[in-house]
């Protein structure tokens, strides 16, 4: 008995909610990080249940993007961690709702 | 691929996705986080991508989680607990939650069986990455050697 696309799509689905929830919910700006990551990896589940699950599995394409994907995600974690390392210099804070020197 | 192996996994990625989510301690926040890309890693082996599997283990494990255990080390003198929850994005949350398995739910086309496919090798992978997505491979170099000097200008300390 195998699971079918759709279950993959749900799971997908509902790591992509865990993280939108992440992001929006925590005041820590590491957190937010880690919902952008968590709804990457949302996007990526999906894109290798694509490939497995399609007609044609000769041509790598969602193989092939997903590894791209992981490579640009794992440069905007670095270059985001840096910015909060930076943020944390000058404020003494990561909390983010605290960051609004910029509001009018 | 089994059900059951399936079953496990999703209930570990997702259990450890929620923990990573709203738990009060950073640091077991940041482990749950590495817990749930298990998962996911362990959904790429089920689908039969090792390939990726294993890239996201080596990435995600091995470099952005310590990345992210060393960052709340160097700005823990700030906050050791994140206090603040914003309860309107648990709503925007489930709502958007909501709206994809309505979506997904009511696609005929995607409640099909996995075929049959033969073994994708590495040996395949590479003939490919070095053939059709050449111009692409190039650009994620260019684009991480970027993104290293850009953090490392960004941690500089600054003259005063």
């Amino acid at each position: 008995m195998m699971p079918t696309l759709s279950i993959f799509l749900v799971v997908s689905a509902a790591l992509f909610s865990i993280g939108l929830l992440a992001a929006l919910s925590r005041r820590h700006a590491i957190f937010i990080l880690i919902g952008i990551e968590m709804m990457l990896a949302a996007a990526n589940l999906n894109f290798i249940a694509f490939w497995r699950f399609s007609p044609q599995p000769q041509q790598p394409t969602g193989v092939m993007v997903a590894i791209f994907s992981i490579a640009i995600a794992a440069a905007e974690a670095a270059v985001g961690l840096a910015l909060v390392i930076a943020v944390y210099r000058h404020y003494r804070t990561t909390n983010v709702d605290q960051l609004d020197q910029l509001k009018g | 691929m089994s059900s059951a192996a399936f079953v496990v996994i999703a209930i570990l990625t997702l259990a450890a996705a929620l923990a990573a989510a709203t738990l009060q301690k950073l640091m077991h926040a940041a482990l749950s986080f590495a817990l749930a890309f298990v998962g996911i890693a362990a959904f790429f082996f089920l689908l039969g991508a090792e390939f990726v599997g294993l890239v996201q283990v080596f990435v995600y494990i091995g470099a952005v989680a310590v990345l992210i255990v060393f960052t709340i080390l160097l700005t823990r003198r700030d906050v050791e607990k994140d206090r603040g929850f914003n309860w309107s994005g648990v709503v925007v949350a489930i709502a958007v939650f909501g709206g994809l398995i309505w979506a997904i739910l009511k696609t005929r086309s995607v409640s099909i069986a996995a075929p049959e496919i033969p073994a994708l090798t590495v040996e395949r992978i590479g003939q490919v990455l070095m053939t059709g997505y050449i111009w692409p491979l190039l650009c994620v170099g260019l684009l991480l050697t970027a993104a290293l000097i850009g953090a490392l200008i960004l941690v500089m300390e600054e003259k005063r």
